[in-house]
């Protein structure tokens, strides 16, 4: 699973670890989140992440 | 001290710190303001605070038009301790029934003071807050330029509180932009944009998109630092939406360090040659030049060539320090190309290639490396660089 990095802010979603703060469990790929999902630092949109080499 | 009418009851109560020259960094060599607003209303409202140390200026130009315990609602719209680092000390004094602010502008409010609860509402953008006769109606703004960023927006009054954006750190007498002198005050928006809110040019783009949309009614914007913009409104927001696009000018800037001059003299050969193509060109030797001042005039310039010699297979420090500098701001848009001396390895100019590359700037010339000093051949192979870059801004330009 790839990690992603937000192109406004620099966070990483780590599929690893998900994103608590939105209820995303561990394990979610990137890809299944849901389309409103929001960067939890900066609140950029889904298609503002691109994947980490 | 007094408060500085704006509107029919509505005023600047801020401050002015005319004597920093160096804030994180940044050199404000024409100092700064902190401008805070008062709404006199059946709620009585202030936007923002201001940086520790001028909460007493502030109160008193507060206290020249009411008491400030009478203060209902505190409107946070930034957190960053220039706005912020006066935060406790207000709230002590005013003890506001309501604070409104972004969910993530509590989050940092309560991490870096380190407090327990107040009395904060969040707000989420298209939140509308009655005052009494007036509304204010709040914008969330990720990062423009922290995450807990938004403005406010009253409609009845046509007035924009616009945080950090359009702003300058610029501290006049005036408080309006038709008070003060319009070539510096412009200067300093372009220094202000390229050195603070230039990485986050989508979020701005975007934001002014919508604006537009909304069709909102503006005659008056206020922002957190330097002037209040009334007569050019226009004007201000036509600057963000062509330095949020990349918008740059038909200019290069050759930007380098030298140790023995060798650099140097390829520096001038390549300046020959953009100015023979018929284009302004600027140089800017880093170890003379204030890092800010070079990042203004980076963005402003559609051509950048830089320049270092290798020293210990690496760039000259000053060289570098800029480059990751200018690199974490994001320029985009540009055309490039870089050159500089060396005594054995040479890796200068490698490591420069990559910088323009992270920049995605278009690279259009392999770059000049020159051994010891360059001879009159490698000078005339500078000015042809300069030159190449020069055409290829005429040619992108449609000159």
């Amino acid at each position: 699973m790839k990690k992603y990095k937000c192109n406004i802010c620099g966070y990483v979603y780590d599929p690893q670890a998900g994103d608590p703060s939105s209820n995303i469990p561990p394990g979610t790929p990137f890809e299944n989140l849901p389309d409103n999902w929001t960067c939890p630092v900066c609140g950029a949109s889904k298609e503002d992440f691109s994947p980490e080499d | 001290m007094e408060a500085v009418k704006i509107k029919e009851g509505i005023y600047w109560v801020g401050a002015i710190d005319w004597n920093i020259r160096n804030f994180h960094g940044y050199s404000t060599i024409r100092g700064t303001t902190y401008n805070t607003y008062l709404v006199i209303d059946e709620k009585i409202t202030l936007f923002d605070t201001v940086k520790h140390g001028f909460e007493e200026e502030m109160l008193a130009r507060i206290r020249s038009v009411i008491e400030p315990e009478k203060i209902d609602y505190l409107v946070v719209n930034h957190i960053e301790p220039d706005h912020a680092g006066g935060f406790l000390h207000i709230v002590k004094v005013i003890k506001p029934e309501k604070i409104f602010l972004t969910p993530n502008a509590k989050a940092g409010l309560l991490e870096y003071f380190h407090i327990q609860d107040l009395p904060f509402e969040e707000v989420k953008t298209g939140k509308e807050v009655k005052i009494g006769k007036r509304t204010i109606k709040f914008f969330e703004t990720p990062m423009i330029h922290w995450p807990d960023s938004m403005i406010s927006y009253l409609p009845e009054e046509k007035l924009l509180i616009s945080q950090d954006a359009f702003g300058a750190h610029y501290a006049t007498s005036g408080r309006f932009d038709d008070e003060v002198d319009h070539c510096e005050l412009i200067q300093e928006c372009a220094k202000y944009y390229a050195n603070i809110v230039l990485p986050y040019s989508p979020q701005v783009n975007k934001l002014l998109k919508t604006v537009k949309e909304m069709n909102l009614a503006i005659d008056m914007i206020c922002p957190d630092h330097g002037i209040i913009w009334r007569k050019n409104v226009g004007e201000i927001v036509g600057l963000y939406e062509r330095w949020s696009s990349y918008i740059a000018d038909q200019k290069v800037l050759i930007v380098y360090d030298t140790m023995w001059k060798s650099t140097e003299k390829m520096a001038y050969a390549i300046l020959e040659g953009v100015v023979k193509e018929g284009i302004a060109a600027k140089l800017c030797k880093l170890s003379v030049s204030d890092l800010t001042e070079v990042m203004a005039e980076v963005m402003l310039s559609k051509g950048i060539i830089l320049g270092s010699p290798t020293l210990n297979n690496g760039l000259l420090p000053t060289v570098a320090g800029f480059t990751a500098y200018m690199k974490g701001l994001r320029p985009r848009g540009k055309i490039g190309a870089s050159f500089g001396s060396y005594g054995w390895s040479g890796e200068a100019v490698k490591i420069l290639n990559e910088v323009l590359k992270d920049m995605k700037a278009e690279v259009v010339h392999e770059g000049i490396r020159c051994k010891y000093s360059p001879d009159k051949e490698t000078l005339e192979r500078c000015t042809e660089l300069g030159k190449t870059v020069a055409k290829k801004v005429k040619e992108v330009l449609g000159l």
